[in-house]
């Protein structure tokens, strides 16, 4: 094809989206809508992805001694623990510590009378951190069962999000598959849409389409003005689609800002356009082009 | 690969015959036969009428030649081509050889006369500055230089039938297939119409022309080939109509 083909191509392909008017609004606005709500749903499911990953990081068991293991017990069974595959850092926090913490987060008027070195009912403990989240439940028994191994039965209590944990991974797993099943849905039925656009394009060129084969056209001839239609029809419901998704996230996002237990839990925009830009965008076209290439192929049969 | 014989009668060289139909049946899904063993020959720079009944399988005969329906049984070879085993890419490159002109001329409404006929040589991408010769030229040659920048609407039944037939001669076609073309017209027209085409076919283009114009056929005398029920009935050199209607 030379060039002057291809530019003939590209205006032909412009100029019917132009020609088919309301046609060319509605497939582009059913193409917006299926979009938008697979925009949503991806920005859903990275949020929740990011939440989900900040979860898993978070998830620690907290060992608690009994109060007669000595220094000596104490770092063997740190080192046990440390030793374990699974684990990824062993922190100790004293009894001491642990009253600073509680302090904190609780003012010192909740704990006066009990901040005294004597007093402090707080048991020493071990913040295990691990490398899978989903085996905490796991290593939580393992760091139990050493009980058996001591006659002292260091281990007072081993603690761990149980329940809450799992429930936040099967979540997460729910939201990612729900995601991924609405999104092939919902970009199908762009396609169809899209496919019924250029359908009716093809009905109203058929004329046209008939004195090429006539006068000698080649099939490839015939069909990239239709592929620029589609293309065209894809790339500016995609755009739409885009401008829509961050200028309304970017809303959400600086509302979420004022608001303390929000502020840290979405991501911002400016991390997200690139990878979900591009996604709508290369979408928006290949659905185009799909659809515009299952409409084409019965009409080149003669 | 194309053989030396048919790249030789696509120049118009070699062999004489341009169509040639041996044993051609034509069935329909719907069980109709529209032709039944129609074996024919039309040389080089014939002029042949097709003449019948309506439904005697006269488009089918035509239609046959420019590939718009392949044969159930039987061979046709254009140009040299064997037309009924052509593989699909190849269609269009035969079509280049053969003009067509209908009875409804087929010209895009939104295009000027000049583009009409422009668009068949943009179609098989031809180089732009010997588009606008050629496409004057033969505008010229069917009268119609002047009302070039008109659209169809603007033209009357005979010119827009004209600019069909520049259409179908622009590329340079062997053949130009002419299915009833003064079928829409009063005879006057018709005539400068036949002339036309007689002048086309006087420089060297074999044409099959399908028609119930009585008078033409037995005016104009040429070839004349009778199609009833499928079958040729009567093929004759400076024939007449024969027929009462």
């Amino acid at each position: 094809m030379n060039f002057r083909t291809f530019l003939r191509h590209l205006r032909e392909g412009a100029k019917s989206v132009f020609r088919n008017g309301w046609m060319s609004v509605a497939s582009i606005t059913s193409i917006v809508v299926s979009l938008f709500i697979l925009g949503v749903f991806m920005l859903l499911v990275m949020n929740v992805n990011a939440l989900a990953d900040k979860a898993d990081s978070n998830v620690q068991i907290n060992t608690y001694l009994n109060l007669n293991v000595d220094e000596k017990l104490r770092e063997t069974i740190k080192g046990e623990i440390e030793a374990m595959p699974e684990v990824s850092a062993v922190k100790f926090v004293s009894k001491e510590d642990g009253m600073k913490e509680l302090e904190e987060s609780l003012g010192s008027e909740w704990v006066e009378g009990f901040s005294e070195k004597d007093q402090n009912p707080l048991p020493d403990a071990f913040e295990v951190s691990v490398i899978q989240p989903t085996t905490v439940g796991f290593v939580a028994d393992k760091i139990t069962a050493l009980n058996q191994k001591y006659t002292e039965e260091p281990i007072l209590r081993v603690k761990y999000g149980e329940g809450t944990v799992e429930t936040l991974f099967k979540i997460t797993k729910t939201v990612r598959n729900i995601g991924f099943i609405f999104v092939a849905g919902l970009g199908l039925m762009s396609m169809f849409l899209i496919s019924n656009t250029i359908r009716v394009t093809i009905l109203a060129r058929r004329r046209e389409i008939g004195i090429m084969k006539l006068v000698g056209a080649t099939n490839n001839f015939i069909r990239w003005p239709f592929f620029v239609e589609g293309a065209m029809i894809g790339l500016l419901g995609s755009i739409v689609t885009v401008v829509l998704l961050f200028v309304g996230y970017d809303r959400l996002y600086a509302a979420s800002q004022t608001d303390i237990t929000l502020a840290q839990s979405l991501i911002p925009l400016g991390d997200l356009w690139p990878l979900i830009g591009s996604i709508i965008v290369g979408l928006g076209i290949v659905i185009g082009v799909w659809g515009s290439t299952m409409s084409i192929r019965k009409f080149l049969k003669v | 690969m194309d053989t030396v014989e048919s790249i030789m009668a696509n120049y118009g060289l070699g062999s004489d015959e341009v169509i040639e139909m041996q044993d051609v049946w034509k069935t329909y899904p719907s069980g109709a036969h529209a032709l039944q063993g129609v074996s024919v020959k039309i040389n080089r720079n014939e002029f042949v009428y097709v003449v019948g009944p309506s439904g005697a399988g006269k488009s089918t005969f035509m239609k046959l030649i420019y590939r718009e329906e392949v044969p159930t049984k039987g061979q046709i070879s254009v140009n040299g081509f064997n037309i009924g085993k052509l593989k699909q890419r190849k269609i269009p490159y035969v079509r280049r050889n053969i003009g067509v002109i209908f009875q409804d001329y087929r010209l895009l409404p939104k295009l000027t006369a000049y583009e009409n006929v422009a668009f068949a040589m943009e179609v098989i991408e031809a180089p732009q500055r010997l588009i606008k010769r050629r496409v004057m030229e033969v505008l010229e040659l069917v009268g119609l230089k002047a009302k070039a920048g008109r659209e169809p609407s603007q033209l009357s039944g005979g010119e827009q039938q004209r600019i069909a037939i520049a259409r179908a001669i622009v590329n340079n076609p062997s053949v130009i297939i002419a299915d009833e073309p003064t079928g829409n017209l009063d005879p006057e027209t018709s005539w400068g119409i036949m002339q036309l085409l007689d002048e086309i076919n006087f420089r060297g283009t074999t044409i099959v022309m399908a028609t119930h114009n009585r008078d033409i056929v037995n005016t104009m005398r040429k070839r004349v080939l009778a199609i009833e029920h499928g079958q040729i009935v009567r093929d004759q050199q400076r024939g007449d109509y024969g027929y009462e209607f």
